[in-house]
């Protein structure tokens, strides 16, 4: 297929993807914030994005309205969600001869929502509807593609993306807790603890698969669990296994050798967790942990970038975005 | 419903008679809008209109923001052609572009049409559409406009002219497909009894002209379709052509010349392309050899063509049979190639080139239209009898100035066709584009794309100065058999 046709495939689905996790973190935040020990922290959240001084740029508190504002409907900050789905939709439009006309009706009627709702003044005062809606219009994308579009190589790239965005989305969840300060440390392993531990899980739509694996809430647990869990859809381990799945349909190469430095990097790095024990997470500090984790997810969408979709320029730090 | 206040206005109506009453093959469709209650049908419009939004078939306004994004207005009551009109049409289209395609071979090659003093040499020699690096070239099989859009409007006599030939990058055959698409999807109930002409298998037709067009010795040709890219008024239409056809969409940088060779880039390397439906004008094609300055086009391409190892479909150099001096020849070029009477008439054109003819146009600039001879998309336009004195003014200044690039019609009184409003349904000026594929046969689309002028009065039916479309059925012959009641 045609490199640039491959590249808006793959920038497509990340900036779908990518708007439905953020309508996640601002979830988890709501979650918690309407506890009232931890009222005002929406710091954190911008935090987590990696977008912090661009935050700090524009805006002079990080009180719940300009977070808010941020992470939704902001038009000049690019990852907002109506950033997003505006990128999304402008890569579908220049595919739409290679997705199909089922997808590319659902992506156009998200985008169509989300213009809508990103001019009505109320929306701010309660997202709740708003965020619910995201999230369904990115899963609803998601089933349709399954379902409507061959398993071919542009599915590969679609597959690729969304595992790839979605592990380091379900990363900077896991991520929150530590940015969210506790009232005191001795509240550590407080119910407060786990109230919060259980609401990263709602967050990534985990807290009933979490119970009926693991039971009660513990931070070994929640962290194994969205981190090298083999079989639940948004832990890192399951996507970069899926992941490494679509790539190597990509190449046709086996599982046993690499054919580029993208194949190499992932396959490393999904071999590391089919191996990794939590409990070294945390000797090593679960945030150090995820730091270095996303870093080398950036690494592989660079190489992603360099083995299929030569010409690209670089991505941007942290955060990968596509320039066009 | 409203129709039964319908009030014409001394035009040829398509759908009703001078006196009021339905014409031949329309009666069972007044019958069936006639059962249908205006906010029935205001339902309807609204459904096909959101249904299109849904759909994306939208176009983007020049120099707008984001949210401006427009669909192509367009207006749920049909327009009818009853089968022996269309015949009529059908056999004149194909006739027309039999003799086109040989004049624009001629023309490039032997010039038999100039030393026969049949079309003078120096109409040829400045036209701007005229491409000097296609002399000598042959494409394969002979074809230089494989697909063609023909402007036809109809006058107050009811004859059928054609106004314009578009054999360049004509577009709006994807509203065509899909404006009937909208109509099933919305308004199913209008097309119970009638047999009406598909028009659903022109993307097929089209995937068979191009693979015939293909370079000699190719069996299983690799087809793109090259776009301007997203910001292009067309871009829907170029995106709709290659997802029907299940051809990649290309852009000028998705391709290379490498040995006079195309290829596109692709994940797994250079891949061959044999076919290009280029919906690029020929000044951008390839900066090596037209405009220099152009980021759309393929450096080299020109280069391949020439060696013939990729076809462009349209043929460069084909706008020489569309520049609007030349149009007045096309008669004579007809006799000249096949022998035969033209069986669609052309509009009575005046050449300001010519001193005589050019100092009746500026005596009578007030009852014609004056066109530019190399424009399209109704650009530069002067409508004399709607024109200001300052217009017409500056309008004899621009004929004074270079008589070559126009020519002037008189003004037509262009058919009309009830078009539904909020409150009324009234009578609104309409033209038509059917579309002629050029391959092994020469095959006209059924009925074609009717655009009307949706503002009152207004003869100009172009979608960028305030026109919209309508579905247009071409009834088969048996229709009276079917409907009944008539």
């Amino acid at each position: 297929m045609l490199s640039r046709v491959a590249e808006s495939a793959f920038w497509m689905t990340r900036y779908i993807e990518r708007a439905e996790n953020i309508a996640r973190f601002i979830d988890v935040n709501q979650h918690l914030a309407l506890d009232d020990f931890a009222a005002g922290q929406w710091a954190p959240l911008v935090a987590i994005t990696g977008d912090l001084a661009e935050f700090e740029a524009r805006y002079e508190t990080a009180s719940r309205d300009s977070v808010l504002q941020l992470l939704t409907i902001d038009a000049q900050y690019g990852n907002s969600i109506l950033s997003c789905v505006r990128r999304a939709r402008e890569n579908a439009r220049t595919i739409r001869e290679v997705i199909s006309v089922d997808m590319w009706e659902e992506i156009n009627q998200f985008y169509h929502f989300v213009e809508r709702w990103a001019k009505e003044p109320t929306m701010l005062l309660n997202p709740h509807a708003f965020l619910a809606h995201v999230r369904r219009a990115s899963n609803t994308i998601e089933g349709i593609t399954n379902g409507t579009m061959s398993h071919d190589e542009a599915w590969n790239f679609v597959q690729l993306a969304r595992m790839l965005e979605r592990a380091d989305k379900t990363s900077r969840i896991l991520d929150v807790k530590y940015f969210i300060l506790l009232p005191t440390v001795h509240d550590v392993g407080t119910p407060i603890d786990t109230i919060q531990w259980s609401a990263l899980l709602k967050s990534a739509s985990a807290l009933h698969m979490y119970r009926r694996r693991h039971g009660r809430i513990s931070p070994e647990a929640v962290a194994e669990f969205l981190l090298l869990d083999r079989y639940f859809p948004r832990s890192v381990h399951f996507c970069l296994l899926r992941a490494e799945q679509a790539l190597r349909e990509v190449s046709g190469s086996s599982r046993e050798a690499f054919t580029n430095r993208a194949e190499q990097l992932l396959g490393r790095l999904r071999s590391e967790l089919d191996y990794l024990r939590v409990q070294e997470v945390f000797e090593r500090g679960m945030h150090e942990f995820i730091d270095n984790l996303q870093s080398r997810l950036n690494q592989i969408g660079e190489a992603i970038h360099q083995s299929y979709f030569v010409g690209a320029p670089e991505p941007m730090p942290f955060t990968q975005s596509q320039h066009q | 419903m409203a129709l039964s206040q319908y009030q014409q206005q001394g035009t040829y109506d398509e759908t009703f008679d001078g006196s009021g009453l339905p014409r031949p093959g329309c009666a069972a469709l007044v019958g069936r809008l006639q059962t249908l209650s205006d906010d029935e049908l205001i339902r309807y419009q609204k459904a096909a209109d959101a249904a299109m939004f849904q759909m994306g078939i939208t176009f983007q306004v020049y120099g707008d923001d984001q949210a401006s994004e427009r669909i192509f207005p367009f207006d749920v009551l049909p327009r009818l052609i009853r089968f022996d009109e269309w015949r009529h049409i059908e056999s004149g289209l194909r006739q027309r572009i039999r003799a086109l395609n040989l004049f624009i071979d001629d023309i490039y090659n032997e010039q038999r049409v100039i030393n026969a003093g049949v079309v003078p040499g120096e109409l040829i020699a400045s036209a701007t559409s005229y491409r000097e690096q296609c002399r000598g070239l042959k494409p394969p099989k002979g074809i230089w406009c494989h697909i063609t859009g023909t402007d036809l409007v109809r006058d107050k006599d009811g004859t059928v002219y054609v106004l314009e030939d578009n054999l360049r990058v004509p577009s709006g055959v994807s509203y065509v497909i899909e404006n009937r698409a909208v109509m099933k999807r919305t308004f199913p109930q209008i097309f119970e009894g009638f047999q009406i002409a598909s028009v659903e298998d022109y993307p097929e037709r089209l995937l068979e002209t191009l693979q015939f067009a293909a370079p000699e010795g190719v069996s299983d040709p690799t087809i793109v379709v090259l776009t301007p890219g997203i910001y292009n008024s067309a871009y829907f239409e170029h995106s709709f052509l290659a997802h029907e056809m299940g051809v990649e969409l290309v852009q000028g940088s998705d391709l290379v010349i490498r040995n006079r060779t195309c290829f596109m880039r692709t994940t797994r390397g250079l891949k061959r392309v044999d076919v290009i439906y280029r919906r690029i004008d020929d000044d951008f094609l390839d900066p090596q050899s037209f405009r220099p300055d152009s980021l759309l086009g393929v450096p080299g391409l020109m280069d391949a063509y020439r060696a013939g190892n990729v076809t462009l479909a349209n043929a460069p150099g084909g706008g020489i049979a569309d520049d609007k001096a030349v149009y007045n020849y096309v008669p004579q070029i007809i006799r000249f190639y096949l022998d035969e009477e033209p069986i669609l008439p052309n509009v009575p054109t005046y050449l300001c080139h010519d001193p005589e003819q050019c100092e009746y146009v500026l005596a009578h600039l007030d009852e014609m239209v004056v066109k530019p001879t190399n424009e399209s998309g109704g650009y530069g336009l002067l409508i004399g009898p709607h024109a200001t004195a300052e217009q017409i003014a500056a309008c004899r200044k621009q004929v004074q100035r270079d008589p070559r690039n126009f020519i002037a019609q008189p003004m037509l009184t262009l058919s009309t066709v009830p078009t539904l409003f909020d409150k009324s349904v009234e009578p609104r000026h309409v033209d038509l584009r059917p579309f002629i594929l050029h391959g092994e046969r020469t095959w006209v689309l059924p009925g074609g794309l009717t655009r009307v002028a949706l503002r009152k009065g207004s003869i100009v039916v172009n979608s960028s100065q305030g026109g919209g479309s309508k579905d247009t059925w071409v009834l088969a012959a048996d229709h009276q058999v079917n409907v009944g009641g008539e």
